[in-house]
């Protein structure tokens, strides 16, 4: 290119024209190209994980095919394997996680959107999400030695006496258990609901708020009309969203959840989750046909939280987008 | 208006028929217009007119959005602009622009800013980096004031300081012709003021393009004016002319305030 | 009906109103101290009883033979920070570098897909990423090693960093990238010498988070590190971690095992909120 030095200003007689390298398109080419194969092997890496699960529980499937699904009997030693004791198992934890959570949660985050005082809501939000920070294997532990102990001295055995004649709450306490097992998860899945609430109630306009409080209503009716309706989606959405978190959490249910592959109703027996029992028993699956089922104990697992966290993604960007959108 | 001949005099920039869409949206609609060197050109027109998105075509900074389009011919001193084989940083380093807001680069310090644009396009040379750095704040008025601080933050400066330390950065490139965006629309009075005394001396060597919705800073600085409504170029003529008498109807409503 | 009546009857009722506010509030409050608890005796827990076994041993001395008292847990915790070093060889460059697609490149459409399928992975449990890594590597490579817990574990961060760091580039203002662009200056230098300048204390913030997170995950690291009570200066071989240590040790049969987890625990408690605590430090100052 010439066209510098051409008409460069007559002024000038070594001009920063004539000192500067001619722009060259390479280095932008190049670094588009290079970010985008680094973007786009966020696709790659889902691939990955559906294709190594696949062939990996494929001399299962051709075996059991839907079956795998649907039978209970999980004996290695046969070769007979069916992961309904698991999917029941994390149906179970998870609703129990979800029983606790879901009410403790939302209330949490309507107090601390629209009761606490101001200087309190700072400091609080951070604490809940320090107890998002803390890592599974720790709550597992405390569990087994703190909480455990405890709701088998002073919660189960009341539990019994009092329910003990419905089949959940039947037959001997061991402690660990799928009890304890969802007790464990709602402690895991708390902050997370809690914390996604808690933007979501935060988002809803203040307007809203207001022509409530115009009309004389309570403190709570303005909470239940105004904000809670408005944010319904949205506060479902964070409940799918910790129903993801709960099936796939792993560690601490590991930990107090027993490790059996039996389905009982009493919610003081041992159970497994789909993530437990790849925690308990993949380290030690010698055989391939083992593995390989647990290998498609793992490709569901993977599905169901795929399907559940892509339901409350699509919940969660509908919310977002009734924030702009949808103005009283 | 009342050009010489062109071969007498080259146009700094000569734009012929530009018409620019974004999306399905057109925004421009078949700009002729001709910058003269070495002088002030104003363009003034209501917020929408697309003043801005003109300004941008001279050094191609519409193309940042992606769905810009630009039909038509822009030459700068006979050299078109928009030939295929043109990289829009070429255009640009021989086009520098000031902008609205100032913005110094928030990690470098003031001498840094200044040789900026020098140094990113690869410019080593410690002793001529310095010698431009030490004319171009001088150009910008702003020598004086900061010989002392060159190491601190360019973001330390109030913002009068801060939108010449950009003038400085831009001057620092040596471009033919500097394009400027409402310079002084964040500015004080007394900021604005020294701005404008400073564009005067820089004319000197530079073709200066701005573009205000300050219509008496239009009037004071330049030497032509062009007036922009919906798109199209309505009437440009020398700045007496257009504030004067100017031959169009639309142009006399504007500047005498009745809307915009 | 008369005006009169109405209003009066709005006031009794007003009376009833106002306690049910009064008791949903109440029940508010105390749903925030029952979720706060548990933090509070995990913390209480974790102080008493991992202070009395964290001491110089714990940082300097392998694991003693089960049965035996004493030791520490030393390779676990340079294991940790062996696979955080490997993690982030593979989870910075693609996670930044995409970061920086997100925010200077890609079209609408591709970023929608691109954010959206980053949100799912990073819905994924941990765990997958260790069977997936299992098959991936342990099984070629016929064992279990640091490299394949280490890049299990870089796995998980992709996705974390992505999104962290898209959200803190698109907070430089367009003004600095247009500034740049308008010098003439070519479009990869402008984003590596100012907008990733102008965001590195952003970005640092987001890496410090991955790190959080994955610091403390046990899980991918199952079957692919693995564990061991050694020293291990092999890459190849199986590697310890704070976490896997802290789970084998606390589903032991030995009360002095039983001790070291607890020391595990509140270390490995205290190194994740380090981390946390200095994200929040640096947010602060920017603010």
């Amino acid at each position: 290119m010439t066209i510098a030095v051409e008409s460069a200003p007559a002024s000038a007689s070594k001009t920063v024209g004539q000192r500067l390298p001619a722009p060259s398109r390479a280095g932008d080419v190049f670094s588009e190209r290079f970010t985008m194969v680094m973007a786009v092997s966020i696709f790659a890496l889902i691939g990955l994980i559906l294709y190594e699960l696949l062939v990996g529980a494929w001399p299962t499937i051709k075996t059991f095919g839907f079956s795998f699904l649907t039978t209970s009997s999980w004996n290695p030693v046969t070769e007979k394997f069916g992961a309904l004791p698991f999917i029941y198992g994390t149906l179970l934890s998870s609703l129990i996680a979800l029983l606790i959570a879901v009410p403790l949660s939302i209330a949490t985050a309507i107090y601390l959107t629209e009761l606490a005082p101001l200087w309190l809501r700072q400091p609080l939000t951070s604490l809940i999400e320090m107890l998002a920070a803390i890592p599974s294997v720790i709550l597992g532990l405390w569990g087994i030695f703190v909480m455990i102990p405890f709701l088998s001295k002073f919660v189960y055995p009341g539990l019994q006496s009092a329910l003990g004649w419905t089949p959940f709450f039947s037959g001997p306490i061991f402690g660990i258990g799928m009890l304890s097992g969802g007790i464990i998860l709602s402690i895991m899945v708390i902050p997370i609901i809690t914390s996604v609430s808690r933007e979501i109630l935060s988002s809803v306009p203040n307007l809203q708020r207001e022509a409530a409080y115009a009309l004389g209503a309570t403190k709570w009716e303005v909470t239940r009309v105004a904000v809670l309706s408005y944010a319904k989606r949205g506060l479902f959405g964070a409940i799918i969203l910790g129903l993801g978190r709960a099936i796939g959490e792993t560690m601490a249910v590991t930990m107090v959840i027993g490790n059996s592959s039996r389905i009982s109703a009493s919610l003081f027996a041992p159970g497994n989750t789909m993530a437990s029992v790849l925690a308990n028993q993949f380290a030690e699956a010698s055989d391939d046909a083992f593995l390989s089922a647990l290998f498609a104990v793992g490709l569901v697992l993977f599905l169901v939280t795929v399907i559940v966290n892509l339901f409350a993604q699509l919940l969660l960007v509908a919310a977002g987008g009734n924030k702009h959108g949808k103005l009283a | 208006m009342s050009s010489p001949s062109t071969t007498a005099e080259q146009l700094a920039f000569d734009a012929k028929d530009v018409c620019v869409w974004y999306g399905e949206k057109q925004v421009l609609f078949n700009i002729n217009l001709g910058v003269r060197p070495k002088s002030i050109t104003a363009i003034i027109g209501p917020s929408g007119c697309g003043k801005s998105t003109f300004l941008r075509c001279l050094n191609r900074m519409h193309e940042l959005v992606p769905s810009a389009r630009l039909e038509g011919h822009i030459t700068l001193f006979g050299d078109d602009l928009y030939a295929p084989t043109v990289d829009p940083a070429f255009v640009r380093r021989r086009v520098g622009m000031v902008f609205q807001k100032s913005n110094p680069f928030p990690t470098m310090s003031i001498q840094d800013n200044v040789v900026a644009g020098l140094r990113l396009n690869g410019i080593r040379d410690k002793a001529f980096l310095n010698e431009q750095m030490e004319k171009s704040l001088r150009l910008a008025a702003l020598w004086d004031e900061v010989k002392d601080d060159l190491h601190k933050p360019g973001v330390s400066l109030s913002g009068g300081q801060q939108q010449r330390l950009c003038i400085a950065r831009a001057v620092a490139m040596q471009p033919e012709v500097l394009l400027m965006d409402e310079p002084c629309s964040a500015l004080d009075p007394m900021a604005t003021q020294k701005i404008e005394e400073l564009m005067q001396e820089i004319k000197r060597n530079f073709t200066i393009v701005i573009v205000t919705h300050n219509m008496q800073q239009a009037a004071r600085c330049s030497e032509q004016t062009a007036f922009l409504f919906m798109g199209k170029l309505i009437e440009m003529d020398s700045t007496e002319k257009i504030f004067g008498n100017p031959s169009q109807q639309q142009t006399e409503d504007y500047i005498t305030g009745r809307f915009g | 009906m008369n005006t009169h009546g109405t209003v009066r009857e709005w006031g009794d009722n007003h009376k009833f109103r106002k306690g049910k506010s009064a008791l949903v509030s109440a029940l508010c409050v105390l749903a925030g101290i029952l979720v706060v608890t548990p933090l509070a005796l995990v913390f209480i827990y974790l102080v008493i009883q991992g202070a009395e076994s964290v001491n110089g041993n714990f940082f300097t001395q392998l694991p003693k033979p089960s049965g035996e008292l004493g030791g520490g847990m030393a390779n676990a915790i340079v294991g940790t920070f062996t696979l955080l070093g490997i993690a982030s060889l593979i989870g910075v460059p693609i996670g930044v570098l995409g970061a920086v697609y997100l925010a200077e490149y890609g079209g609408p459409k591709l970023n929608w897909w691109i954010r959206f399928s980053s949100d799912i992975l990073n819905g994924v449990p941990s765990i997958i990423w260790g069977i997936v890594i299992y098959g991936l590597m342990v099984v070629p490579m016929k064992g279990y090693s640091a490299l394949a817990g280490g890049v299990a574990l870089g796995c998980l961060m992709i996705p974390i960093i992505l999104r962290t760091t898209e959200e803190v580039l698109l907070l430089v203002p367009q003004g600095y990238r247009e500034a740049a662009l308008a010098l003439g200056i070519a479009r990869w230098k402008v984003i590596l010498q100012i907008v990733i300048k102008t965001a590195s204390k952003g970005i640092i913030t987001a890496l410090l988070l991955a790190f959080a997170r994955v610091a403390g995950e046990t899980a991918p690291l199952l079957f692919t590190a693995l564990g061991n009570n050694f020293w291990n200066r092999n890459l190849l071989q199986p590697i310890s971690a704070l976490p896997l240590q802290i789970y084998s040790f606390a589903t032991s049969a030995f009360d002095d095992y039983h001790r070291q987890a607890w020391a595990g625990a509140l270390v490995l408690v205290t190194l994740v909120f380090v981390l946390n605590i200095s994200v929040r430090f640096l947010t602060r100052d920017k603010a």
